[in-house]
This record gives C-alpha cells, sequence and structure tokens, in this order.
C-alpha cells in the first residue's frame, strides 16, 4: 500500500499517546478495552470451572463473591459500556457523516486518558485484596460492611464516568455540528442514530452513578449516613440511584451494537433498510423510555405496589420499540439478495439471541413471575443473552465488517464464519441452561448448588470452553491479517456508507476533498459508484480466500 | 489536528467551531444537572424525614455571610456577562478588567466559605466521632451572640425530646451541606482556574469581535456554577428562618 494513511502518516510511541486523530485513538480503546475483556473472560473462567460440582473445589467462597464481582465490573464498566462506541463510534462516525474528525478530537483522546486512569484505579482494587459487594455495589454492604477493596474500585468508577461522559457529548456534539454538506439528519446511517442515542444516555445517565458511587465512597471513607440506615439514611435510595443509571446503561451496552446489525442486514441482503426512519426514531425511543423503568430491579424491596405496576408497565413498553427493530431488520431480508458472510453470520446470531434475551426480560418485567425468578440464574441467562448475545455479537461482528476500513485488510474468510459458528453455538450452550437452572430456583451469586443441578452447570461449563476458543480465534486471526491479510479496496462488500468512499485504512484527514451526499441512505438502485451492475446484485463480495 | 489562526482543522469555518464549542458546553452543563440532581434528590428526601434535624442544623448557618456571599457570586455573574460583551464589542482593555472583578468575586466566595467551615469545625459540627449538636450552646465562643445562642441551645433541647437521633440525623444535614456546598466550591474552583487562563489569553489580546468562543464558553459555566448556588443557598440556610 504505497499511499499514505493514517496509520503510516507518523510513526513513534508519541505520535499514537499525543494523538488527536480519532481513529488512532479509537485503536488505543481497541486495544485497552480488549484487555479489559480478557480479564474479565478470565474471571469468568474461574467461575465457570468452579461450579463444576455442587460443592465447588476451585476457590473460597470469599474468592468466590469476588470473582462474580470482579467479572461484572471488568465487563460492564470498562468492555461492554466502552466497546462499541469507543472503538467503532470512534473510529466510524466522522467517517460515515464526512467530517474530518470529531468536534473536540482533544477531549477524544482525554476520554481515553481517563478511562486507563479509572482502570488503574480498579485493577488496583482487583490486585489488593478485590473487590466482594457485586457490581451493584449495595450499600450498606459496600460502605461499611465489605472488608474487600471497594474504596479504589469506586474511585476507578467514578473516574471512569468522565470517559464516559465525554464520549457521549463528543459524539452529540459532532452529530449536530460537523456533518458533511447534503448528509441531513435522515441520511444518517442508522450506526450513527444509534450512536446519538446511546449518548444521550450517557450524557443524561452517567452523571447519577458517578454521584452515587461518590456518596457510597465518602460514606465508607468518612462514615457518613447517606445510604446507612443506623445512621438515617436510606440503602433503598441507593438501589433507586444506582438503577436510574444502571438500567438505562444497558442501552448504552445494547443500541450500539443494534446500530452494527442495521449497517450490516442491508449490505449483504443488497437492499435499502426497511423502514429507516422508525428504526431511527425507535433508538431515540428506548433512550427515553429506558430512563423509566429503573425500579423494575426492585419489584422485591418492597416499593409501592403502584410503583412497581407503573415501572411493569414501563418496562414492557421498552419492548415496542425493539421489536420495531427486530421486524425491519426481518422484513429487510425479504426477497433481498443475501450472502453468508462473517458479519452476516453475526447479524442472524444478534437477532436470534437478542429475540431470545428480550423475550425473556419482558418475564422479568412481569410482577408475579418476577418475584419467582428474581436474583435466580434466570435472570443472569437473560441478561447474558442481551449483554454477550447481543452487545458482544454486535462488538465482534462490527470489528469484522469494519475490520478492511480499518487496517486495510481483509480477514481469513473460512476461519472467520467457522469461529463466528462457534461462538453461537459455545453462547447457547453455556446460557440456555442457566434459564432452565433458574427457573428451577438456582439462585444467583452462589458458590454451591444441589447435586440436581449438576448436570446442566456442567453443560454451561462445557459451553462456555466452546466460547472461549470463539472469542480466542478472532483475537488471533485478525492480528494476523493486520500483516498477511489479501489487500481490501476501498469498498469490498460494496456497501453504502460513505465510510467506504475514501481508502482503507483512511488517509488522517479521512476525504481528500470534503464530500457531498446526494443520495439516500442505503440505496444500491442508484449508485454506479459501487460496481454493482444492474440486475447482477448478487454480485459476490471479495472474500479473503477467495 | 493543525490549526489555522483562530480554526482548528477540524472545522471548516470559525462559525461552525464557535457553535460546536457552545453547543459542547451547554452539553456538559445537562451533565451537571444531573451530577448535582442526585446530591439534591438525597438532601429531599432526608429533609422530608428529618425535618427537625435538618431545620436545626440550618439555623446554625451565618445568615449574613451566606447572604453576603449569594450577593458576592450574583455579582460575579454580572461582571462576567461583561466580560463577554466587551470581548463581542472588541474593547480589549474591559474583558481583561472584567474577568479579574470575576476571578477576585469568586475568590472572596470561596475565602468567606472557609471561614464558614472554619466555624463549623470549631462548634463541633463537622460530620465524624466529635460531632454534637449539643456543643456550641454549651460553650459559647468568644464574639457569639449568647441570646441567639440560648434560642439555639432550648432549639435543640426541644428537638432532642422529638428525635433522640438528632446527631445521627444532624450529621446527615452537615453531610449534606458539606458535600453540596464542597461540590460546588470545586466547581468554582475549576471556574478559576479557567479565568486565569482567560485572563492570559487576554492579555496576550488574543479576544476580538471574531474570535471570543472563550470567554463565552467560560461564562456559560460561570453562570450555571452560579445558579446552582442560588439553588442552594434557600435550601441549606433558609429552610426554617420563620422560628
Amino acid at each position: 500500500m504505497p499511499h499514505e494513511d493514517y496509520l503510516n502518516a507518523r510513526y513513534g510511541i508519541r505520535s499514537w499517546l499525543l494523538t488527536t486523530d480519532h481513529k488512532r485513538i479509537a485503536l488505543l480503546w481497541l486495544g485497552s478495552v480488549t484487555v479489559f475483556f480478557f480479564i474479565g473472560g478470565l474471571f469468568a473462567t474461574m467461575i465457570r470451572i468452579h461450579l463444576l460440582t455442587p460443592t465447588g473445589y476451585l476457590v473460597t467462597p470469599e474468592t468466590y463473591n469476588k470473582l462474580f464481582t470482579m467479572h461484572g465490573v471488568a465487563m460492564i464498566f470498562f468492555f461492554l459500556i466502552p466497546s462499541i462506541p469507543a472503538v467503532l463510534g470512534n473510529f466510524l462516525i466522522p467517517l460515515m457523516i464526512g467530517a474530518k474528525d470529531l468536534a473536540f478530537p482533544r477531549i477524544n483522546l482525554l476520554s481515553w486518558y481517563i478511562y486507563m486512569l479509572g482502570g488503574c484505579f480498579v485493577l488496583y482494587s482487583f490486585a489488593t485484596g478485590g473487590l466482594d459487594t457485586g457490581w451493584t455495589f449495595y450499600t450498606p454492604l459496600s460502605s461499611i460492611y465489605s472488608n474487600s477493596a471497594v474504596t479504589p474500585a469506586v474511585i476507578g468508577i467514578f473516574i471512569n464516568g468522565f470517559s464516559s461522559i465525554l464520549t457521549g457529548l463528543n459524539f452529540i456534539v459532532t452529530i449536530h455540528t460537523m456533518r458533511a454538506p447534503g448528509m441531513t439528519w435522515f441520511r444518517l446511517p442508522l450506526f450513527v442514530w444509534a450512536h446519538y442515542a446511546t449518548s444521550l444516555v450517557m450524557i443524561l445517565g452517567t452523571p447519577v452513578i458517578a454521584i452515587t458511587l461518590l456518596l457510597a465512597g465518602l460514606e465508607r471513607m468518612f462514615h457518613l449516613g447517606f445510604f446507612n440506615p443506623a445512621l438515617g439514611g436510606d440503602p433503598i435510595l441507593f438501589q433507586h440511584l444506582f438503577w436510574f443509571y444502571s438500567h438505562p446503561a444497558v442501552y448504552i451496552m445494547i443500541l450500539p451494537a443494534m446500530g452494527v446489525i442495521s449497517e450490516i442486514i442491508p449490505t449483504f441482503a443488497r437492499k435499502p433498510i426497511f423502514g429507516y426512519s422508525f428504526i431511527a426514531g425507535s433508538s431515540i425511543a428506548i433512550a427515553v423510555i429506558g430512563f423509566l423503568v429503573w425500579a423494575h430491579h426492585m419489584f422485591v424491596t418492597g416499593e409501592s405496589v403502584y410503583a412497581a405496576l407503573t415501572f411493569s408497565f414501563l418496562s414492557y413498553l421498552v419492548a415496542i420499540p425493539s421489536a420495531v427493530k427486530v421486524f425491519n431488520w426481518t422484513s429487510t431480508l425479504y426477497k433481498g439478495s443475501i450472502s453468508w458472510d462473517t458479519p452476516m453470520i453475526y447479524a442472524f446470531g444478534f437477532i436470534g439471541l437478542f429475540l431470545i434475551g428480550g423475550l425473556t426480560g419482558l418475564f422479568l418485567a412481569c410482577l408475579g413471575l418476577d418475584i419467582h425468578i428474581h436474583d435466580t440464574y434466570f435472570v443472569v441467562a437473560h441478561f447474558h443473552y442481551i449483554m454477550v448475545g447481543g452487545a458482544v455479537m454486535g462488538y465482534v461482528g462490527g470489528l469484522h465488517f469494519w475490520w478492511p476500513k480499518i487496517t486495510g485488510r481483509l480477514y481469513p474468510e473460512a476461519l472467520a464464519r467457522t469461529a463466528a459458528i462457534t461462538l453461537f453455538v459455545g453462547f447457547n450452550l453455556t446460557f440456555f441452561p442457566q434459564f432452565i437452572l433458574g427457573y428451577l430456583g438456582m439462585p444467583r451469586r452462589y458458590h454451591t448448588y444441589p447435586p440436581e443441578f449438576q448436570v446442566l452447570n456442567v453443560l454451561s461449563t462445557a459451553g462456555a470452553s466452546i466460547l472461549a476458543l470463539g472469542y480466542l480465534l478472532p483475537m488471533l486471526y485478525l492480528t494476523w491479517s493486520m500483516r498477511y491479510g489479501k489487500v481490501a479496496g476501498q469498498n469490498p462488500w460494496p456497501a453504502t456508507g460513505l465510510e467506504w468512499k475514501t481508502d482503507s485504512p483512511p488517509p488522517t484527514e479521512n476525504f481528500d476533498v470534503t464530500p457531498e451526499v446526494t443520495w439516500e441512505p442505503y440505496d444500491f438502485q442508484n449508485r454506479p459508484d459501487l460496481g454493482l451492475a444492474a440486475g447482477a446484485p448478487s454480485l459476490a463480495p471479495a472474500h479473503g480466500d477467495d | 489536528m493543525h490549526r489555522t489562526g483562530e480554526l482548528y482543522g477540524q472545522f471548516e469555518t470559525l462559525e461552525q467551531q464557535k457553535e460546536t464549542a457552545a453547543l459542547g458546553m451547554w452539553v456538559f452543563l445537562v451533565t451537571e444537572v444531573l451530577f448535582f440532581g442526585g446530591m439534591f434528590l438525597t438532601y429531599t428526601i432526608n429533609r422530608r424525614a428529618f425535618s427537625t434535624a435538618f431545620g436545626i442544623g440550618s439555623n446554625t448557618l451565618d445568615i449574613k455571610l451566606g447572604a453576603g456571599n449569594t450577593v458576592v457570586l450574583i455579582l460575579s455573574s454580572l461582571t462576567m456577562a461583561m466580560a463577554v460583551w466587551s470581548a463581542q464589542v472588541g474593547k480589549k482593555k474591559l474583558v481583561s478588567i472584567f474577568l479579574i472583578a470575576t476571578l477576585g468575586l469568586g475568590t472572596v466566595f470561596l475565602g468567606v466559605k472557609a471561614i464558614e467551615y472554619k466555624q463549623k469545625f470549631d462548634h463541633h459540627l463537622i460530620p465524624g466521632r466529635s460531632f454534637d449538636m449539643k456543643y456550641h450552646p454549651a460553650h459559647p465562643m468568644p464574639g457569639d451572640d449568647l441570646e441567639e445562642l440560648d434560642k439555639e441551645k432550648q432549639d435543640v433541647d426541644k428537638a432532642f425530646a422529638v428525635d433522640p437521633d438528632i446527631n445521627a440525623h444532624g450529621q446527615l444535614y452537615f453531610s449534606l451541606y458539606f458535600g453540596m456546598t464542597g461540590l460546588h466550591a470545586l466547581h468554582m474552583i475549576i471556574g478559576a482556574g479557567l479565568l486565569l487562563w482567560l485572563i492570559k489569553a487576554s492579555f496576550a489580546g488574543r479576544f476580538t469581535p471574531q474570535y471570543n468562543t472563550p470567554v463565552e464558553v467560560v461564562g456559560l459555566y460561570w453562570h450555571f456554577v452560579d445558579i446552582v448556588w442560588i439553588y442552594l443557598f434557600p435550601l441549606l440556610y433558609l429552610i426554617d428562618r420563620h422560628r
């Protein structure tokens, strides 16, 4: 590749650590969230090994508490929340809207440094006694009784929150003010709409968890009484404040994945997306309604029955925009020219798993049923279907889809398909048995279980080992492909977005001249530049191993 | 990104740059509202539950210092607005003068706040082991208004009969008092740092009618911090003054 691009424009460690190029910052994020993903994955592996036997031989009960806590903290705050927005969003939003960079490039770099600083505090907590409060930090356990390293973890997550806030702020302002000529709101890729909705949740929710953890941390450090009933404080208040962020945070994790799927589906079905404005609007609807459902996590705290009814009803409402998306993706496939490329396999996996995760969410939103399955493995299975089956599938699928753009190289297609299917099989084997376990009454967060649950637990652990393989594979071949993969053209699939109209990898300034958008989104018909001959929409895409 | 004059490389025009910066600050202020919001909610719920203790705690605050500080802050908002206006019309000297005035008033506010904190420390009203709402009425300090103090003593005794845990609940009030005013003061200190940076740039003559975005954006921030105080003052100082 003779031309100059963002990767070879400058060399040296300084050119990376002091860069303000959104594409380079995205790669910094890619590296650091991958580290946290594998740290969190290590804890998960230990949990699953421990649960192979009913009595659990691997670790002590205290250590077990720390394992699931640290798994949750690493995965949620340091992998899932930043993953798609900070890596793919960072890389793609300016390219997709035809801008040279985000609105605030230096703040963008600052976000990453804040994340790293918060990450250091959390790793310090992990290394010096661990954390055993559950990722939920419920008081007064976290503020008084826990003997683990809660304070540095709380400080770390508090700091990390500002990274999220600044990323969200940057995206919102960028989408408002940096669009290229002709890039109207309803020509924006749905990926951008999804990130706009995500950013709304980031800026409105994250400050609340920041102040809540600050109060809990002050309570622990100075023995104050905000949430301590012995001093007149109210632990339920902590739960309300915590879930006011942490439920919408679920949408920080899933909305960007939905954005990824909305890009992949039309590309590999060779059809404009069905119901563009409904998919765009449903992202905003999910973000807005998502703020009004938090107390469904608290049905068993003794909250008022009227509040519970309201929150139950509002939680059901979220299903509507979510279903709108699933129906529209499915309708896009109708009479499309579908090719089973790796990103598409991830997209199909996403739709199926998100459907199961979403529908079981309705079980949990149902007041009577929730009493039965509250705090059981049913909940664990439900949110892993959304978070891993949904968000991580979307993330890995998106990485594959845009890998040629990011690195300029294609990954080996056959291997990638194998990995995608391995992931899908391993995931279902890991988590489907947990629905049954939960329904039968196995509580979450316990280090032992009755012997009759062993078969299902062994199945789950077996699935987890397949899942682990499924994650290692892409890491290996994607790394390999950076050097040895086939050179990708500007637009290997081909896809319709603006990001595919510049070189792969893109130059530092993204576009040689500011592009002007004259076409509608996802339109394959009126785009001769895509190289799709009229009447031959099934033109095979360029695979890495053709 | 390279900078051409005052135009940063990611932007096409100065107008776009200005619009972007202003929107960025507005969005940031939205996040600040929610950040403070968690504390206001905690305050509201606890005040409703422990109104007696909160009333007594509130009445120990020095209303003259609090009201004086409110005036100081409002004046600083005025000087800040004048600085923005001077930058827009190109009166370079006035920009520096008004920025320095704003910084001075902000510093006065923080100084008064420090005096108030010191008083609370002397009166054993810092949450912790030595916290005691009965301490100050029983141990007058030089310069205290003894008549006032006697009233405070009667109030505490009366409240103690109603709420035997008055010391625990009073600590909640003072935890929130220090938490909220402390967070506000932290914002003031950050604001003062931003003002210093503006003053330096203003001495270098950087602000012109074409380019004054930093003054305007810091102005927005400064007004926001003032507005937070406008809510804090009645909630902390004035809730039980009718007695």
